[in-house]
């Protein structure tokens, strides 16, 4: 394996395409397997990732389709690798299968969904209820999302270090807009880039019960192949991991699997605050829209409006604490999100009636523009 | 105290909890079990460890099979067994991988992935129970089910051909393919011999019976050996099958050792 890290990491300044920064950030984080099927506008990512990973020693595969290349993550990563796909919404749908059997196994697997519109590729952020709840069955989502090509490169490690930490799904919630972005890209020296390896259990085979763990924890794995004889089954198991249908441990199965995400929100959780400490009023954006929604804080400055950002750095789970905190210091609060109105909602359900809360919507296959933002707020507060 | 004799097979077998994971939950009468058990013969006489291998079922009857193996699995999803065994041969090429499916798991849900794993060559052994319908979900047409064949939504006759898995897994670039039936064990046990020291892809498809739903709808008989009788009436050898005539083979599945060749494994894109 020529893994020399100069070569999987590519220190430097570069200017980069969004998606090849998502590669560069997977190979920094030492994903070794790849497996994707042909999508616009995410087919960056799978061929710079056919060029890179073999020359490492990884292993790349192009599926027949979504859904074998979302399994094949899930094999790879039971059998030892740090497994990522890549696809965009359309694509996004049929990995939902896959999506939860790995939430149920407790499968670590990096799957970034370039966001676009309903067969075009025009930016959206309408999937973004899908990333929580696309699969059937109970479980909870760790969702990134990215504003910018080096966060595309950051949040993919973070992603890697996540899925590990958690043995969860994580879903790198990219747009068409910074995926096909060119930018400045820093990459610091492979020394410096913290990355998280799986735990493996220390107990032999006899004493090892693959879903142990604590009420909210996270069971250690164990290697394919080495006697520990562990049934990875989407049924409902107990920790024996034994095909299991007694309503208790159902129970206690759905409450660890989801509480090992949301009880530990504090530890997963990133928001970053712009301007809010004076701030009458306040802007919930994330993606590609927290950046537009900073330029228009700055605008309505200068017109004495006292404008804040809170950018969500992942959208679920939920930030509840931070987004609460705001609300209890401005008047109003404004989710910017480019879709329907959906992330909305549940801003509105955390304002609970603190503040006064107004929604910043659009799905014209654009971003906001700074104006269009500017303009709804002076509407919102008049 | 006289020592109880032990079947030396069950070592193979399945603990939780300090006992043995049976009796399995196959109805009576069912072939799943049969293959089973001709499974862990082919194992055992190859001196091959279960618990150094990987074995995958999908959803249904035959995706069973493993649970009741000394063995990591996976289970649980419909039809996906050979994307799985995909990343796993990628990521661990050592590691023997083995699937058991059934004919829907396998040429329905899962046809896709068949034709491609097949194409690709990859190091695997498919073992599909094919009972010729859909049995976990109550007797069901497959891409498998014999024309006319009464099933539970094939009231008036099934109306569509069937597949031959035999020529569908040769067509698409199988290397080692076989068919045989559960009443012919030693060829059964040999052939999973043949699969699990074969390098590439294997497929031993076995035709069984299913006396719960298959039998009772489309032949009115519930009875495990009638079954078997019928399957083997429906069923030639290759030396049998040279003598017969085209109308004579209508509707017959021929069984033996169609193909076992060498060709290069996928190992996925290698940089040389």
């Amino acid at each position: 394996m020529a893994d020399a890290s100069k070569d999987r990491v590519l220190s430097g300044v570069h200017f980069m395409l969004g998606n090849y920064a998502a590669v560069e950030g997977a190979l920094s984080a030492g994903c070794t397997f790849f497996a994707g099927y042909p999508i616009t506008p995410a087919n960056e990512i799978s061929e710079r990732m056919s060029q890179r990973l073999p020359r490492l020693g990884g292993a790349f595969v192009q599926g027949e389709d979504e859904l074998a290349s979302i399994y094949a993550c899930a094999g790879a990563s039971l059998a030892g690798a740090k497994a990522m796909t890549a696809t965009a919404s359309a694509g996004y749908n049929y990995m939902q299968e896959g999506l939860g059997y790995c939430y149920t196994i407790e499968a670590p697997v990096v799957v970034l969904d370039v966001q676009r519109a309903r067969g075009e590729n025009f930016a959206s952020q309408a999937d973004v209820m899908q990333m929580r709840w696309g699969a059937s069955g109970d479980f909870e989502a760790i969702v990134v999302c990215p504003s910018s090509v080096q966060e595309l490169y950051d949040y993919t490690i973070w992603a890697f270090n996540l899925a590990e930490e958690y043995r969860n799904p994580v879903i790198i919630m990219s747009e068409t807009t910074i995926a096909l972005m060119r930018e400045r890209l820093d990459i610091p020296p492979a020394d410096q880039i913290a990355v998280v390896n799986r735990r493996y259990t220390a107990l032999p085979p006899e004493q090892y019960l693959p879903f142990k763990a604590d009420r909210f924890g996270c069971p250690d794995a164990a290697p394919l192949g080495e006697g520990y004889h562990t049934i990875y089954s989407l049924n409902p198991h107990d920790e024996k991991g034994s095909i299991d249908w007694d309503p208790d441990e159902f129970d206690r199965l759905y409450k660890r699997v989801c509480g090992k995400i949301y009880e530990n929100r504090h530890k997963i959780c990133r928001t970053e605050p712009y301007l809010l400490d004076d701030a009458e009023y306040a802007l919930v954006a994330y993606g590609s829209e927290a950046r537009v929604a900073k330029e228009a804080a700055r605008l309505a400055r200068e017109e004495g409006i006292k404008v804040g950002v809170l950018k969500l750095c992942n959208v679920w789970p939920v930030p509840v604490e931070p987004i609460l905190e705001v609300c209890k210091h401005v008047g109003k609060v404004f989710t910017v999100e480019m879709n329907m109105g959906k992330y909305c909602v549940e801003v509105e359900r955390i304002a609970g009636g603190k503040c006064e809360t107004g929604r910043i919507t659009k799905n014209r296959g654009q971003v906001h523009t700074p104006a269009e933002i500017l303009s709804a707020l002076r509407e919102g507060i008049r | 105290m006289s020592q109880a004799k032990i079947n030396p097979l069950r070592q193979y077998v399945r603990w939780f909890d300090g006992r043995e994971k049976l009796p399995h939950f196959f109805c009576s009468g069912c072939g799943a079990g049969q293959v089973l058990n001709y499974y862990i013969q082919a194992l055992d006489k190859l001196g091959m460890d279960p618990n150094r291998m990987m074995h995958i079922g999908g959803v249904g009857c035959t995706a069973r099979i493993p649970v009741y193996i000394s063995t990591d699995m996976m289970h649980g999803v419909h039809g996906r067994t050979l994307a799985w065994a995909t990343g796993i041969k990628l990521a661990k090429p050592e590691l023997p991988v083995v699937v058991f499916a059934g004919d829907g798991d396998l040429a329905s849900i899962g046809g896709n992935h068949f034709i491609h794993a097949a194409r690709r060559n990859l190091d695997v052994t498919v073992v599909c129970v094919n009972n010729l319908n859909f049995a976990m979900t109550g007797g069901q047409v497959a891409p498998t089910t014999p024309l006319k064949a009464h099933t539970m939504t094939t009231p008036y006759g099934n109306a569509e051909p069937r597949f031959d898995l035999v020529e569908l897994a040769i067509a698409s670039g199988a290397t080692h393919v076989e068919r045989w039936t559960t009443s012919r064990h030693a060829q059964c046990a040999a052939a999973m011999q043949r699969a699990l020291t074969h390098k590439g892809f294997s497929l031993i498809e076995i035709i069984s019976q299913c006396p719960t739903h298959y039998g009772r709808y489309a032949l009115r008989t519930g009875d495990p050996v009638k079954l078997m009788e019928w399957i083997d009436s429906q069923t030639v050898t290759q030396k049998q099958a040279e003598g017969m005539s085209a109308e004579e083979l209508d509707g017959k599945l021929v069984l033996g050792e169609f193909l076992r060749v060498e060709r290069p494994v996928f190992a996925g894109t290698t940089f040389a």
